[in-house]
């Protein structure tokens, strides 16, 4: 069975990469097929590798706040060019008021600092298991 | 006094017919003890544990126990809170709540967008503005944020890098306004761009020309401000990016060795700018090990700087630093609790003999602290400093033997990590090699599995939890968000009111100044006098110097 492909990426200008990385080694220990774009993306750059990677699974980390206006260009830029077949997760330091905004733009769920890491592949694997018929919200 | 012979053979009697018995009777809680940097420690030490114990005092060489002979019973550590959210403004009423709270330094953050040479309107500043830090596009920012603080009596740290030259050509063209002599300026400008490179991440340039910048301020500041710090060099980031205490120092000190190399190519004399030379070091948990590694590195230094560098003037040969608690040690679970931790990291960094001190507040692992939260981080330094008696003698520590024993360890493994980059050419080398990188995110997710796994306490968050109905729920920070609106508007009345002739001009001879070589200060002054922003001065520098591209190791 062919591995399900995970990018990371950091948008915005924040470069303190520690939980990207990490999560990155977890992930790629936990037998999944991990790309990490590196720090300072921009929407466009972040769309630009989705199309050409082709990931089953998008993560964005954020830690520095700009991430309303950033996913908000970002998810725009993938409506335009017709991205919509990906797992969007969301982690780093993203406030619980911003969560409902974050989920109407594509955003399946958000990491907050509070949870366990070792979900994310589970949350994964189920999702793919079942097909992707269900809510990973 | 029995002879050490004597000594190591009632050592080796207490070992067998004390020590091994009761341990086989009742085991120890762990197979073995650790450091945070995996160092074995022993049940005991005594004064075997070290080969030549020496005599060493606080004010000489090679500065172990402190670098003045009175240490904080002559002048405490300064009480320096790193601040700086939203406008000018803001940031403006926060640090004068501060110095009226009784801190004695500023300490500025600025925002992602300034620190990386954008301003506030430029689209990748996008979400960003005002957010980790204050927003400052030009010079008329720089006299809102110090609006009614004389520079004069004051000491202010200044977190910018890449656009170092910029932000202090600023300050430098404040202090003026304000009708300051430079010569009395007391600060810091961080200006450490190779710490960037291997773990914060907020470079513009690439390594070369940014070099340049750093050796330009090095020469601007040992003929004009001679009080100044002109850099620096931060083990701080790196160890929140994963490392451990000696990757720690070991990489501070092979970035000061580019440092320091790059300045004399450049024709300066040691002795000229060692003493405007400053480092930044962080305070994690392992509260013995931290005093060690302070301890160490000022002996490290000290000799490097006479041996290496033959420097004759014993200022040059003094470590001075910055310490900030260890931020990446604060939890979200049970956020009251990073009170006592940060507590003891400041016990650490004041035995250790630090000069200056940020101490973290309990709810900055949710987000940029409140007035409130800011107030006890500061108060736990002033407990210190007042009420614990800690800096009533000099090095209190010092000829405890663990302590010199961990001590003299350091020195040991510092110095093997850092001819390990010496072998690879030196840290610019080891940089594009990757291997500090790469060092720092093995050791961060060797850390991360031990925690996961249960080998290292983390309270609150791996042993000892609170059940999610019992947590607390705490006011955090707010961003405002109408202050992007209100920046960019301030910006847009700037353009119209500054001198745009003399904005292009000052602009177009930097760009020539930078192509013909020599130092840019006086350029960027110009160009700063005359309002031209932080974004106009990068965008110059970048279309000359180029962009680096990260290299991106996992």
């Amino acid at each position: 069975m062919k591995p399900i492909r995970i990018l990371i990426a950091k948008p915005g200008l924040d470069g303190h990469d520690r939980g990207a990385k990490i999560l990155a080694l977890m992930l790629r220990d936990a037998g999944f097929e991990v790309i990490y774009t590196g720090v300072r993306q921009t929407p466009r750059m972040i769309s630009d590798a989705i199309i050409q990677e082709d990931p089953d699974v998008v993560m964005l980390s954020s830690l520095s706040g700009g991430h309303v206006a950033q996913f908000r260009q970002l998810f725009k830029r993938l409506e335009q060019k017709g991205v919509t077949d990906k797992l969007f997760l969301a982690g780093g330091i993203i406030p619980e008021q911003d969560y409902a905004e974050l989920k109407s733009m594509g955003v399946a769920h958000i990491y907050g600092i509070h949870d366990d890491l070792d979900d994310v592949a589970k949350r994964i694997r189920t999702y793919f298991d079942l097909g992707k018929s269900s809510d990973a919200s | 006094m029995p002879a050490r012979r004597q000594k190591k053979k009632l050592f080796a009697q207490w070992k067998n017919d004390t020590l091994k018995p009761f341990q086989k009777k009742t085991p120890e809680r762990q197979l073995a003890f650790h450091t945070a940097s995996d160092k074995n420690i022993e049940p005991v030490y005594t004064e075997l544990d070290q080969d030549e114990p020496g005599f060493e005092l606080p004010g000489e060489f090679p500065y172990t126990r402190g670098i003045y002979p009175t240490m904080y019973r002559g002048r405490l550590w300064t009480m320096r809170q790193y601040a700086g959210y939203g406008t000018a403004e803001e940031t403006n009423k926060r640090n004068k709540y501060l110095l009226e709270s009784g801190q004695t330094g500023l300490s500025i953050a600025f925002d992602l967008p300034t620190q990386l040479g954008y301003d506030s309107n430029h689209p990748m500043a996008l979400g960003e503005v005002g957010r980790t830090g204050v927003v400052i596009d030009s010079l008329r920012d720089m006299e809102v944020l110090f609006d009614g603080i004389p520079l004069v009596g004051v000491s202010t740290s200044m977190t910018a890098n890449a656009p170092a030259i910029v932000i202090l050509a600023m300050y430098v063209a404040l202090a003026e306004k304000q009708g300051a002599e430079t010569k009395n300026l007391r600060g810091t400008i961080q200006n450490d761009i190779l710490k960037e490179y291997i773990s914060r991440n907020t470079y513009i340039f690439p390594p070369g020309p940014s070099l340049r910048l750093t050796t330009d301020i090095f020469e601007t500041c040992a003929k004009h401000l001679p009080l100044w710090n002109m850099i620096s060099i931060s083990g701080y980031h790196i160890r929140e990016a994963g490392a451990n205490a000696v990757q720690e120092l070991a990489f501070t000190f092979a970035d000061a060795i580019e440092y320091i190399d790059a300045a004399l190519t450049t024709g300066l004399e040691v002795d000229s700018f060692a003493q405007g030379l400053s480092f930044f070091f962080s305070s994690g948990s392992d509260l013995f090990e931290e005093i060690a590694k302070f301890r160490a590195a000022r002996r490290i230094y000290a000799t490097m700087m006479k041996d290496r560098y033959g420097a004759r003037n014993p200022k040059s040969l003094t470590l001075k630093f910055h310490t900030q608690t260890a931020g990446s040690s604060l939890t979200a679970k049970e956020p009251y609790n990073n009170i006592v931790r940060v507590a003891y990291q400041a016990l650490a960094a004041v035995l250790g003999g630090t000069q200056s001190l940020h101490t973290n507040s309990y709810d900055e692992a949710l987000a940029l602290p409140t007035t409130e939260s800011v107030r006890i981080a500061l108060r736990t330094q002033q407990i210190l400093a007042y009420e614990t008696g800690v800096p009533s003698t000099v090095d209190p520590l010092g000829g405890s033997y663990f302590i010199e024993s961990l001590t003299d360890r350091m020195v040991t493994d510092v110095e093997q990590e850092l001819s390990k980059i010496e072998k690879l050419g030196g840290m610019r080398l080891a940089i594009e090699d990757g291997y500090p990188q790469r060092t720092i995110m093995e050791q961060s997710y060797r850390t991360f599995k031990a925690i996961k796994d249960r080998e290292q306490t983390v309270v609150g968050v791996n042993r000892f939890l609170t059940k999610q109905d019992e947590e607390l729920e705490i006011d955090i920070h707010f961003h405002s968000p109408e202050l992007e609106e209100v920046q960019l508007r301030s910006l847009e009345k700037l353009k119209q009111e500054r001198p745009n002739k003399e904005v292009i001009i000052s602009l177009m001879k930097l760009k020539d100044r930078i192509r013909r070589g020599g130092n840019l200060f006086s350029y960027v002054y110009d160009c700063v006098k005359c309002y031209a922003t932080i974004g106009e001065i990068c965008s110059v520098m970048r279309e000359e110097f180029g962009e680096y591209q990260q290299r991106i190791t996992l």
